[in-house]
Parts: structure tokens; C-alpha cells; sequence
């Protein structure tokens, strides 16, 4: 089917819009600049100047002299917009690549504690947020809205809506990043986990997520599709539950409107909860929902066969929905929380086991009938691998939830492995997955570069993914119940130093499994360099291999 | 209005309301007439280019 579609064109009139907001933004930039006593913010000012500045010539470069954006209709006769998704799949991978080193140097500091060099701004405090800032936000968030992009035009079969917006939130998204980064490691931070961005960055954050919400909901509005995929839900879901937790949890008032300190709007044990309402949250909507999307899109298409159940995957959408939101108290187990609000959060957490475990089984049977192309394709065992992982951890995240099992890993290695294996072994490999079909798919490539290049990304990173979360289980257990184990007289057998002592070998394990992940991700991003140059390693291409096997089987 | 009544009529007709919209959506996955247009919905995204 063939559909009748304009090329697309940038209209002036938003043209002028967004150069008089972005000229707005300039001005209000340079009074910070000017009024400010913070350092810092003086510099994030002036980074905001610069990038509007660069904005306001990149819009008026848009679409050349006649306004028409460069444009090829798809084979149906739809003009897909193919850059934006190009530029978040590199965008992807240079962020993937500086959070993970920034996580092992962090590995390193934990076992070795002189290489923070004693300064402050390779300080442990100071590294940390920007470690998970780059993994979740950077890695991820630039994974989620490249494929949420590809994703939404490719089942809609409609143009992304808009021609400046998608470039707004890409380019937003950057700015966010780097205005969070840098903040962190001169000192801004509001103390909040996954939220540590300040009043003024959260304020930017905002812009730029209700244009990223209006530009999927645009394009959802043109489709010519009628019944919306089921990955767009979850796209959706993730998209407008963000905004939610993003601004409440953020509620807070600014000293001055040019100084970065602010107050929470909450105190003590309701700020608590609603920043754990919020990460809880953020792990649910952000590194669950937005990842299922990938899941329920990328798998099928690689597999190359429809969802094991569609039904099935509607159940755990709206099951996943209804639970999710409730869990956030079980990060409050044994404080100031009231007893029943700790219990409500641990049993919706162990309610969250069913839906995870029922979308697991959905993702991994739609390799029914097609299991031997994880012989011949390693980009469908890294996805399946990822599916496995979410079972995995959506299993042990309800068991620690558990009060009494709570007991034993809060506040130890357990947690980092936990949440380490859902980042790794789910996340981004899922991503890794996702990057891997895209980059032939939109470059026009046949195939990969390599497939053994995947091959060997997938069995250095498991190896490193397995050190990783096993040295964690040790040592997190092992610290527990040091903490909890008392001498005959009543006294605690352990000082806290002796269990930190014992932990060094584990902490040594774990960064060494953390460079095995960088070293496979770097694979990864060479493969798909020479992808994009349109280089070929030479290989079998799977179909051949699979065709071998069979005749080998067949005894000829 | 004090605490009191809010938090009594959120966790009596809250629960009601969440639960019922909880039934609608899995009667609407699992009702017989929609399940064609699950199924075509599942294979088109084989189609696209």
C-alpha cells in the first residue's frame, strides 16, 4: 500500500517562533550571567548562551534556502525522518561509552581509594551522580528517544510530526545532559538520587520533555495505521509517567532566580517517600516501560515473528501500570515510614513479580518455531539474554523487597549488584540489541559489519556482567551479615572497617567484570562504525550458516 | 475536609475506581471480537519496510 504524502517542509513562522524564544532564553541567560554570585551557574550561563546562539544559526540552516528538509520516500510513500534516529543511535553510543568508564573508574576509587587523586571534582560523591546521571539519562534517555522515534513513524507509518521539535528535544536532551554533568562535578546537586539536577536544569528538563511528549502524540495523531502497537503504549506510558514524577519530585524553591540553591517543597519523611515514589518510579517507567517498548518491537522484528501473544502483552502493560507506581516505599523499609505504607510498597513489589514474569515469557516464545537463530545470530541471543536478565531481576528485586530479606541487603553490595545486573545484563543489553538493528536499518546497510564482532561484545560483556553481579552477592551478603553478627557477650562481633577491609578482593572482581563491559562495548562501537562506512568483514551471512547446519544435519 | 475522610474515600472507592479500570482494560485485552485485530496489529509490524 502506498500513501499520498508532501515532502516535508520547515514553516517559517515556527522558524521565527523558535528564534525569538531562543533569543528569550539569551537574554535571561546573560542577567544570570551578570547577577550571579555562583561560579558555576555563571558557567552554565554562559553554555546556555553559546548553545541558544548555535540553535538560532542551526534553524535558520534548516531545510536550506527553499525550507524543503533533505527527503526520500520509503518504498510505501512515506517520508520517514531517518536523521533524528542517526544522530540518537550516535549520540547512544558516545554517552554509553563515557558512563561506563566513568562507572569502572568509580570501581577502581572503591578498591583503591587513592586514585581520587584528592581533588573534589574526582571525588567519589561527585563522580557517582555523574556515573548514573550518563548511564540512565544520557545512555538511556538517548536510547529511548532514538528508538521511540524509529519506533512511533515506522508503526504509524507517518512522519515524525514536526521538523524543528524533534531537533529541539534531541538537542535539548544534550543540553540537559551536559548542564547536569558538569553541575555535578563543580558542586550543584540537590542532593536527591537520580534527581540531583538543580531547580534551573529541572526547569529545562521540563521544555523539553513536553515537546518530546507533543511530538509522539503528534505523530501518533497521523498515523494511518488504526490500532495504535502495543510498544507505542509503553513508549507513551514512560514518556507522560516521567513528566509526573519528574515535577513533583522536583517541587522546590530557588533562593534567588540566579543563584542554583534551592528548597524542597516537602520535609523529612513525606520528602522521603516522594523521592523514592519518584526513583522507584524512574527504574519502573524509565529503565522498564521505555525498555519493554524495544522489547516488544525489536525482538518480533528480529526474530521475524509476530509476538508470541499480543493479548498477553496488553495484560502486562496495564498490569505493570497499575502495580508499578505503589512499589517506591520498599526503599523506606525500617525508617520514620509508617508501617503500612513499607508494607503496602513490599507487597505491590512482590505483586510487580507476575506481569515482569508473564512479559518475559512473552518476549522470550516469540522465539518459538525460531530458536536455532540463536545459533546463527548473536544481535537475537544478546536480545533474548536481555529478556532473561529482566526475568532475572524482576525475581530478585520482589525478594528484596521483602522485609526481613530487606534486612539482611539494605544498604549493602547486594543492591548495586541488583540493580547492576537489571542495568547491564536488561538495559542495555536490550539497547545494545536495539543499536544493532538500527544502524544497517537506517544506513541502508545489508547486514553488520560483523556478526563475530557480536559474538565476541556478547561473551566478553556476559563474562563481565557475571564478575560483576557475583562479586556483589558475595560481598553484599557477606557485609550483612558482618553488620548483624554479635559475640556470645551481646557486643557486635565486627567493627564497620573490618567489613569494609573484607570487601577490597570483591570490590577488585567487580571493576575488573566493569572494564570487560567497557572493553564489549567498545567492539560494539567499532563494528558499527565500520557499519556506517559501509565496510563488510566478509562473513557467512546467517542464512548461509543456518543452511550449512541443516545440510550438515541432513548428513550430505 | 480533614485527613481523616480523604485518606478514608481514597482507600474505599480509590481501590474500587483503580480496580475496575484494572477489569476494563484486561476484559478489553481478552474480549473475543477483538482478537482479529490483535492479530493483524502483531503481523503488520512484520510488513513495514
Amino acid at each position: 500500500m502506498t500513501y499520498q504524502n508532501n515532502p516535508p517542509v520547515v514553516s517559517r513562522l515556527s522558524q521565527s517562533l523558535t528564534t525569538i524564544c531562543l533569543a528569550v532564553g539569551i537574554i535571561l541567560a546573560l542577567i544570570i550571567a551578570g547577577k550571579t554570585t555562583s561560579a558555576a551557574m555563571q558557567f552554565h550561563a554562559l553554555i546556555l548562551i553559546v548553545t541558544f546562539f548555535a540553535g538560532i544559526v542551526a534553524l535558520f540552516n534548516l531545510g536550506g534556502r527553499i525550507n524543503e528538509v533533505e527527503h526520500k520516500p520509503s518504498p510505501s510513500g512515506v517520508y520517514y525522518n531517518n536523521t533524528i534516529v542517526k544522530y540518537g543511535v550516535i549520540a547512544s553510543c558516545f554517552w554509553g561509552i563515557a558512563g561506563f568508564l566513568v562507572g569502572d573508574i568509580l570501581a577502581w576509587e572503591l578498591a583503591f581509594p587513592v586514585l581520587n587523586m584528592d581533588m573534589p571534582w574526582t571525588n567519589f560523591g561527585r563522580l557517582r551522580p555523574l556515573h548514573t546521571s550518563a548511564v540512565i539519562f544520557a545512555f538511556g534517555g538517548n536510547v529511548l528517544i532514538a528508538t521511540s522515534f524509529y519506533v512511533v513513524q515506522r508503526t504509524c507509518k507517518a512522519r515524525l510530526a514536526g521538523e524543528i521539535a524533534p531537533w529541539f528535544v534531541f538537542w535539548g536532551y544534550q543540553l540537559f545532559i551536559v548542564l547536569a554533568a558538569t553541575g555535578y562535578l563543580l558542586g550543584i546537586t540537590q542532593s536527591k538520587e537520580y534527581a540531583e539536577p538543580e531547580w534551573y536544569v529541572d526547569l529545562w528538563l521540563t521544555i523539553v520533555w513536553v515537546v518530546y511528549l507533543l511530538v509522539f502524540l503528534g505523530t501518533i495523531w497521523r498515523r494511518k495505521e488504526p490500532h495504535i502497537y502495543v510498544a507505542n503504549w509503553f513508549y507513551l506510558a514512560f514518556i507522560v509517567t516521567i513528566a509526573m514524577l519528574h515535577l513533583v519530585n522536583n517541587a522546590s524553591l530557588p533562593i534567588s532566580f540566579v543563584e542554583p540553591k534551592s528548597y524542597t517543597l516537602f520535609a523529612g519523611v513525606q520528602d522521603a517517600l516522594t523521592q523514592w515514589w519518584y526513583g522507584h518510579n524512574a527504574v519502573g517507567f524509565f529503565l522498564t516501560a521505555g525498555f519493554l517498548a524495544i522489547m516488544y518491537y525489536f525482538v518480533p522484528k528480529r526474530a521475524e515473528r509476530p509476538i508470541y501473544s499480543y493479548r498477553l502483552s496488553i495484560v502486562h502493560f496495564w498490569s505493570l501500570i497499575f502495580l508499578y507506581i505503589w512499589a517506591g516505599p520498599h526503599h523506606l523499609h525500617y525508617t520514620a515510614l509508617p508501617d503500612w505504607a513499607q508494607t503496602l510498597g513490599m507487597t505491590f513489589s512482590v505483586m510487580l513479580w507476575m506481569p515482569s514474569w508473564g512479559g518475559m515469557i512473552n518476549g522470550l516464545m516469540t522465539l518459538s518455531g525460531a530458536w536455532d537463530k540463536l545459533r546463527t545470530d548473536p544481535v537475537l541471543k544478546m536480545l533474548v539474554v536481555s529478556v532473561a536478565f529482566y526475568g532475572m531481576s524482576t525475581f530478585e528485586g520482589p525478594l528484596m523487597s521483602i522485609k526481613a530479606v530487606n534486612g539482611l541487603s539494605h544498604y549493602t553490595d547486594w543492591t548495586i549488584g541488583h540493580v547492576h545486573s537489571g542495568a547491564l545484563g536488561w538495559v542495555a543489553y536490550v539497547s545494545f540489541g536495539a543499536l544493532y538493528c538500527l544502524t544497517p536499518w537506517l544506513w541502508g546497510r545489508k547486514g553488520l559489519y560483523s556478526l563475530k564482532l557480536v559474538n565476541i561484545h556478547f561473551w566478553v560483556s556476559t563474562v563481565g556482567i557475571l564478575l560483576y553481579i557475583c562479586a556483589m552477592w558475595v560481598s553484599g551478603i557477606m557485609q550483612g551479615l558482618m553488620w548483624r553478627a554479635y559475640t556470645d557477650l551481646g557486643f557486635l562481633e565486627y567493627s564497620f572497617v573490618e567489613t569494609v577491609a573484607a570487601m577490597q578482593p570483591y570490590y577488585i572482581i567487580r571493576a575488573i567484570g566493569g572494564l570487560l563491559f567497557i572493553v564489549g562495548s567498545l567492539v560494539m562501537v567499532y563494528n558499527l562504525w565500520r557499519t556506517i562506512l559501509g565496510h563488510t568483514a566478509g562473513e557467512e551471512s546467517p542464512e548461509n550458516i543456518s543452511k550449512a547446519i541443516a545440510a550438515q544435519a541432513l548428513g550430505e | 475536609m480533614t485527613f481523616q475522610e480523604i485518606s478514608s474515600f481514597s482507600q474505599s472507592w480509590g481501590a474500587v475506581f483503580l480496580l475496575t479500570m484494572f477489569i476494563i482494560a484486561v476484559a478489553y485485552a481478552l474480549w473475543p471480537s477483538n482478537k482479529k485485530k490483535f492479530d493483524n496489529a502483531a503481523k503488520s509490524l512484520l510488513d513495514e519496510e
